[in-house]
């Protein structure tokens, strides 16, 4: 039996391009061959981090064999990609590592908080891949972009920009939600948040999706390009960061915040960079996905969707339903720093741990009734995706408001919005989310 | 049992019956009192349920577990008399205990 712990960096030298992944072998990759395989399959014989599973949206039956068989798993399968990794799955074991970050590292060093490790020759160093007390410091540098007096004063932008693009969509016609309004409107955001200049928005959109891509998935950037794309994000962001380190009083965006602030001014470009890919990756992927989602999700519930209608004082519960649902960042990781006992498991010194948001936001301990999606369900506030402890999500509120402004706008113009055809998925363990989902609004 | 006063950051005052035990997390959401969320739903691992402890009750409310220092080092509107308040079991020795709301939870 194969070694229950994670290998180090010097058993296992990380090697590209990547040796080949061992997957079942199966007559076709349809969800229902799938999701029959993942049920009876032997746990050890299933790599979940495999984008199959998540293209194809199948990963739901082995999470619940998780929870219920085996709820601190460790996935050696394909470790020579991966170096080995422990799944956490339930509601309370995540919330026992995500709240002891003594244990449980998020350091970039180590690898950083995703499952797969950072390039050990290109580590961005980013606050959420911090531990204390570097964290703290550079996470209250940017806090401020985020208030309660800050998302005050940008709700009037956001409702007015909602309005612009929903009013704009095409009636009678199929059209890529994901495009023309999701995309469209995260982009916007983030651009503000940077002081960016809105013509070149798509361009954050597109930083964002590079920065986050799986490189082995067929038509992703390879290594080395994905480097030189985020080192021209960088230079492109030197310009901006240039230009207002001198102001005698920062502005109110979230360069001018890290150029003047005293924890964040003198950062190695490197950090300059890690930071960039963490706020726009928080600030666009996440709301963009869940912006698509919440159309998905009402969509296949009618009943839900008449309810909104009926009750638009039901859009506040609705939209932390719709992030649990969603739970856009599937997953985060941790490195442990010391031995440690998890769930009965004996978790060694090194060993990558994995929190699995997008199980816990599942767990039928936790949550009565999780696989329904229920708009007015009670404390929906009390999901995971936003993490729990120190590296909770900084955009979290401004993420509700955008979503909430956007169901309000919504619910005002249309009766319907028809999806026509099952999204296309991101194929990411990480990343949950959607490349396109094709609608229809009625004429 | 305790009598609390929740008082929202407009100034509007909530008085409520805890029970022995509960937090004052519970307390609030039990009885529909605005401006407390308990997003982490008691582990002080979200930092919604921020509020300020009248002085006078400081030393009857415990002490700050290392986590509960480390969440609202990083909330706004932090403040000497800052404690969340699903750490704050009620009990008789909590009778007529004001507890006050920062201005948004974050």
């Amino acid at each position: 039996m194969a070694s229950q712990h994670t290998l180090s960096r010097e058993e296992a030298p990380p090697q590209w391009p990547l040796p080949p992944r061992i997957r079942p072998a199966l007559a076709d990759h349809q969800p229902g061959t799938l999701t029959a395989y993942l049920q009876a399959a032997p746990l050890d014989e299933v790599d979940i981090a495999d984008p199959l599973w998540w293209e194809t949206d199948t990963h739901w039956t082995f999470f619940k064999r998780l929870r219920d068989e085996a709820p601190i798993h460790f996935t050696a399968l394909n470790k020579e990609r991966h170096r080995g990794y422990w799944s956490v799955t339930r509601w309370a074991d995540i919330m026992a590592v995500d709240t002891n970050h003594q244990v449980f590292s998020s350091d970039a060093h180590l690898g950083g908080i995703t499952l797969f490790d950072m390039d050990s020759d290109f580590i961005m160093p980013m606050f959420i891949a911090m531990d204390q007390p570097k964290h703290d410091v550079q996470r209250k540098a940017v806090n401020p972009i985020v208030s309660g007096q800050n998302l005050a004063d940008f709700e009037g932008l956001i409702r007015s920009r909602t309005q612009e693009v929903l009013d704009g969509l095409p009636r009678g016609e199929v059209f890529d939600w994901v495009d023309k309004v999701s995309i469209e409107l995260t982009s916007r955001m983030l651009a503000t948040l940077f002081d960016f200049p809105q013509e070149h928005r798509r361009k954050l959109t597109y930083w964002s999706d590079i920065a986050t891509a799986d490189p082995e998935v067929p038509g992703n950037l390879q290594k080395e390009e994905r480097q030189a794309v985020l080192l021209g994000m960088l230079q492109e962001f030197m310009g901006l960061w240039n230009e207002r380190v001198n102001d005698p009083e920062p502005k109110g965006d979230l360069i001018s915040m890290l150029a003047h602030n005293p924890a964040t001014r003198n950062m190695p470009p490197m950090e300059f960079m890690g930071n960039l890919v963490l706020l726009i990756v928080g600030g666009n992927d996440t709301t963009r996905n869940s912006i698509t989602g919440g159309l998905y999700f009402l969509n296949k519930n009618p009943a839900e969707y008449a309810k909104l209608r009926a009750n638009p004082e039901l859009i506040e519960p609705m939209v932390s339903e719709i992030i649990r649902y969603q739970t856009p960042l599937a997953h985060m990781r941790r490195t442990a720093l010391e031995d440690t006992i998890l769930g009965g498991q004996h978790i060694r010194k090194g060993d990558k741990v994995i929190m699995w948001y997008v199980s816990g936001n599942r767990d039928e301990r936790a949550i009565e009734n999780p696989d329904a999606f229920i708009i007015d369900r009670p404390r929906a506030r009390q999901h995971m995706s936003f993490g729990f402890g120190i590296h909770r999500c900084v955009g979290n509120r401004l993420a509700e408001l955008q979503l909430k402004i956007l169901w309000e706008e919504i619910v005002k113009r249309f009766d319907t919005i028809e999806v026509v055809a099952e999204p296309e998925r991101v194929p990411s363990a990480f990343v949950k989310g959607y490349k396109s989902l094709m609608v229809r609004i009625p004429a | 049992m305790a009598t609390i006063t929740y008082v929202e950051f407009n100034g509007t005052e909530h008085a409520v019956q805890v029970a022995d035990g509960v937090s004052l997390m519970e307390g609030a959401l039990g009885n529909g009192v605005p401006g407390i969320d308990g997003d982490c739903g008691g582990n002080a691992a979200c930092a919604t349920c921020h509020v300020y402890i009248d002085p006078a009750w400081e030393a009857k409310t415990g002490e700050k577990s290392e986590l509960e220092c480390d969440m609202l080092d990083l909330a706004d509107g932090l403040q000497d008399n800052s404690r969340l308040a699903c750490q704050i079991k009620a009990s008789a020795d909590l009778d007529g205990l004001i507890v006050r709301m920062p201005a948004t939870q974050h």
